[in-house]
């Protein structure tokens, strides 16, 4: 093993590259690093406080994802004192908004005044909007934390829905700073920061505008990153829960990028869509079309039984009578004006499969190539 | 496609998306990459954000991407072959390029060298607009790059010389050695989720899958080998823009669309529809009643992407799954499973069990897909060509030498746009898509959210030429080509260039093919939606 590449890491020795950082190299491993500012693809911050580790011969506790791997460093990271501020620091977030999960306290009367207040704010007599899928209430269960006692806050900037995709909820935000690295890091679209001066516990667009009237192009990529209800697409919120959903992964429908996503299904039917992280070609980035673009799918305008047109009106038709009326106009065609009388345009929106069938219809049973689709419109 | 495919022997984007976040230096043009492939442009703004890259952005409109560039150019419409053969020029001279690439994997450099030697930077500015000395920055930023990435589309494809166009982006990067390298390339942005898989399984009128021509004996032996078949035609058939033509002049009696809408999206709209309208018989198969399934005498529901196997391949040749999810609506089939029984009730069955069978077909026949299985693409897809089952896939296109050998170049000389401006019609039009909306809309205008930001069509236009013609921010206004006149709201914008209006083609009620000019690309039949004449008047 090469003395100036190795780390230790609770007991164990790793190899590292130059430019590791603690974290990199834990998780290569499989240690488990509890993190929540930490974003892939982002600079690390070292912000949140809960990735910190224990680093013989230090007395502060470095974050993972900011500290670089060194050579002979020998780190714990589930000791004590690494729990001891991990929790301080878990409980600190919980009691700093209107965390309403069980997590928050079972303390009786502070439970029950704080949740009325929180519905009267949500306008909703429900938990969380994300109950379950929260990275702060798993880190609660995790380090076994409530927030019972804890002075509640005062939320002090009202709930933005003005947008038809994105409800921003700062009585939930905990100024992790996920959603700005993904905004300015990721998708670089530059259109949220964290407020300055008396803004300083906002996370605001350009101006403090909403997002409706800023740079904002509904990207999402904030959405997704968000580790707690702060942002929630404006169709899920308190509509569906996560445990209600079947996620099957695709290939998106718009542009030829190709992007892998997750379509969420409750009841056979789409109500959200992500961004598959860690694979090509899009890494978890998704448009605006590509995660909020879905609702034509289930759309009342979609057909549902062949048509046949006569005296100049549609009339419903069975699949049966409309290929056999298609396959008897489609041979008299041929018969009489050749195979070259007729064309077919296949399409850039069906699949590879389609478009094979589509070609082998054209030229062996039409017997004409011509067959084209709209690549050049 | 045809450009590349004559210069390399291959018309496809040549590297990876990813890929692009190695470049030096990117250069964009006619392609407003935010808008139309947002993902795809966060690569190119991360490379210039955070890696270093410079970016050169050649568009007359002030499109995002502008915000990152080192240098914007900004044409005259439809003078993309002068602007290129000025930056050679400027590379020839200043003795920029690659000599070792040039003599080892090119032919016919000399033709270039001469062919570019009248397009001076002074020259250049005269026909294009863009100073001589940033025709000279450009070239020197793009010469002297270890990786330059060229990033196009239907800005560059749009035009009665597209194919002169995209032959002269060719020439540019092979010239500079950037063909076969991390970071390099000559990458075309197909707009449509599954272009390239079109394409790539003879979805066009001259080549089976894989790109095989139809006039090639040996190929065509092998389909009718393959599908139990004889005589399969061996004459090319007719592009879509030919389609239109002869079934205006009663030539072609029959039509079957399969999920287009060309009664929205085809050039010279009015045209268009008076010959698809003079059918004796259109099928449609779609997901909605469009404007052309309305005209069809019988229609086929299908199925969407949500709720059938089957995949796509992106515009990086990269062939992925896509999975059913939910439930058809009804009676809506696959659109291989109606097709196929359609042909059945003609005489011969293509029975498949599934689309998975389908691939396996499609493998067997298609000599870039052969090494594609639904297994080995289940988490991950793999870039064509791909010939053998243990065969990695093609990342990076023309690695040790081109599809076709060596690369050629190609001398190309600067023709005009068909259609030009006068004294009737005085201001140039040019089309495009925006980010909220797709195409002839028939999705994202069903889905409310995509509909409530960008509602409805507009009339972008420059500070200028709104006081030039007297007409105001959000008024209706009149526009008229000589082939049609559509009205929209009238939006003042800084994006625009003096003289040139923008409309997006998306909205049915204002469609803005109603006034764009069918005149084609005479090599690849492409029609000149980026460049034609109109004139605006207030409307009543």
């Amino acid at each position: 093993m090469e003395a100036q590449n190795s780390i230790t890491i609770n007991g164990n020795e790793f190899l590292f590259e130059p430019g590791d950082t603690i974290l990199e190299v834990a998780r290569r491993n499989d240690i488990d690093i509890p993190t929540l500012c930490y974003l892939k693809g982002a600079a690390p911050r070292g912000r949140c406080g809960v990735c910190i580790v224990e680093v013989e011969g230090q007395d502060k506790l470095p974050a993972s994802c900011s500290t670089l791997a060194a050579n002979q460093m020998i780190v714990l990271t589930e000791s004590p004192k690494v729990i001891d501020s991990r929790r301080k620091t878990i409980q600190k977030m919980l009691s700093s908004g209107n965390h309403n999960c069980a997590a928050r306290g079972s303390d009786n009367r502070d439970w029950t005044a704080f949740q009325l207040n929180v519905q009267q704010d949500d306008k909703s007599d429900q938990l969380c909007p994300v109950w379950g899928d929260c990275r702060l209430q798993d880190l609660a269960y995790r380090y076994q934390i409530s927030a019972t006692g804890m002075p509640g806050t005062i939320v002090e900037y009202p709930m933005e829905d003005v947008n038809p995709f994105i409800v921003r909820d700062f009585s939930r935000c905990i100024m992790c700073g996920r959603c700005v690295a993904a905004c300015r890091e990721i998708q670089v679209n530059d259109a949220i920061d964290f407020g300055q001066n008396k803004l300083s516990n906002k996370i605001i667009a350009f101006d403090n505008k909403t997002l409706k009237d800023s740079d904002c192009v509904f990207c999402g990529e904030c959405v997704q990153a968000c580790p707690v209800g702060a942002l929630v697409e404006k169709d899920v919120r308190y509509r569906v829960r996560q445990w209600e959903t079947r996620k099957v992964r695709t290939t998106c429908t718009y542009c030829g990028v190709g992007c892998q996503l997750y379509l969420h299904v409750k009841d056979n039917k789409i109500v959200k869509v992500t961004g598959v992280e860690g694979v090509a070609p899009n890494y978890g980035s998704l448009c605006v079309k590509g995660r909020f673009g879905y609702n034509f799918v289930d759309s009342p305008e979609r057909l549902t039984t062949p048509l046949i047109k006569e005296n100049g009106e549609f009339r419903e038709a069975s699949w049966d009578e409309a290929l056999d009326l298609v396959a008897e106009r489609l041979k008299g065609i041929k018969e009489e004006y050749g195979s070259d009388s007729m064309g077919v345009l296949t399409s850039a929106r069906v699949s590879n499969e389609e478009n094979y069938i589509a070609n082998k219809f054209t030229r062996a049973t039409l017997k004409t190539n011509n067959i084209d689709h709209c690549a050049r419109l | 496609m045809a450009g590349l495919a004559a210069a390399f022997g291959s018309g496809a984007m040549t590297n990876t998306i990813e890929d692009i976040g190695v470049a030096d230096v990117i250069l964009v043009t006619g392609s407003n990459t935010t808008e139309n492939h947002p993902v795809l442009s966060s690569v190119v703004k991360r490379a210039v954000r955070f890696k270093g890259a410079k970016l050169i952005v050649v568009d007359p409109r002030r499109i995002k991407l502008t915000g990152f560039t080192n240098l914007w150019l900004r044409p005259n419409l439809g003078a993309d072959v002068a602007w290129i053969n000025g930056l050679m020029n400027v590379i020839i001279n200043e003795d920029l390029y690659d000599k070792k690439f040039v003599e080892n994997r090119t032919e016919g450099f000399e033709e270039l060298k001469k062919a570019v030697e009248k397009f001076t930077p002074e020259k250049v500015e005269e026909i294009t607009g863009i100073p001589a000395r940033d025709i000279i920055e450009a070239a020197r930023l793009y010469g002297k790059a270890k990786a330059g990435s060229i990033l196009y589309c239907m800005g560059i494809t749009q035009h009665t010389t597209g194919t002169d166009n995209v032959k002269s982006l060719a020439n540019l990067s092979m010239l500079c050695g950037n063909l076969g390298i991390p970071g390099g390339g000559v990458n075309p942005l197909r707009g449509q989720n599954n272009v390239q898989g079109a394409c790539d399984m003879g979805g066009l009128p001259n080549v089976f899958t894989g790109y095989q021509p139809v006039t090639d004996f040996d190929a065509r032996k092998r389909m009718e080998e393959a599908w139990g078949v004889t005589d399969l035609p061996d004459k090319p058939g007719l592009t879509v823009t030919k389609m239109i033509p002869k079934a205006h002049d009663g030539e072609l009696k029959a039509l079957y669309i399969i999920g287009e809408n060309p009664l929205v999206s085809d050039p010279d709209l009015n045209h268009a529809e008076k010959s698809i309208k003079n059918l004796d018989f259109l099928v449609v198969q779609d997901l909605f009643l469009t404007e052309t399934a309305q005209i069809a005498d019988v229609v086929f529901p299908s199925r969407c992407f949500a709720e059938k196997d089957g995949t796509f391949s992106n515009t990086e040749r990269r062939v992925q799954r896509i999975r059913k999810a939910v439930e058809p609506p009804g009676e809506a089939r696959d659109d291989w499973a109606i097709i196929c029984d359609l042909s059945s009730r003609m005489g011969f069955p293509m029975p498949y069990e599934n689309s998975q069978a389908i691939m396996e077909e499609i493998s067997r026949v298609t000599p870039s897909y052969a090494g594609i299985t639904y297994d080995r693409i289940e988490h991950v897809g793999l870039h064509w060509p791909c010939p053998s089952i243990d065969h990695p896939g093609t990342p990076i296109l023309h690695g040790e030498q081109f599809t076709r050998g060596k690369g050629l170049f190609h001398g190309i000389d600067y023709i005009p746009p068909d259609e030009r401006v006068d004294q009737d019609y005085p201001v140039y039009l040019t089309t495009g898509r925006v980010i909220y909306q797709y195409h002839t809309g028939t999705m994202t205008r069903k889905s409310e959210g995509l509909n409530e930001c960008a509602p409805e069509c507009f009339i972008e236009i420059s500070p200028q030429d709104a006081k030039k013609y007297n007409l105001d921010n959000n008024s209706l206004v009149n526009i008229e080509s000589r082939r049609g006149q559509i009205k929209a709201k009238l939006m003042i914008s800084g994006v625009a260039v003096e003289g040139t209006v923008f409309i997006p083609f998306h909205f049915a009620e204002a469609a803005a093919n109603r006034l764009t000019n069918a005149a084609l690309d005479p090599v690849c039949g492409i029609p000149e939606y980026k460049v034609c004449a109109v004139k605006l008047s207030k409307a009543a």
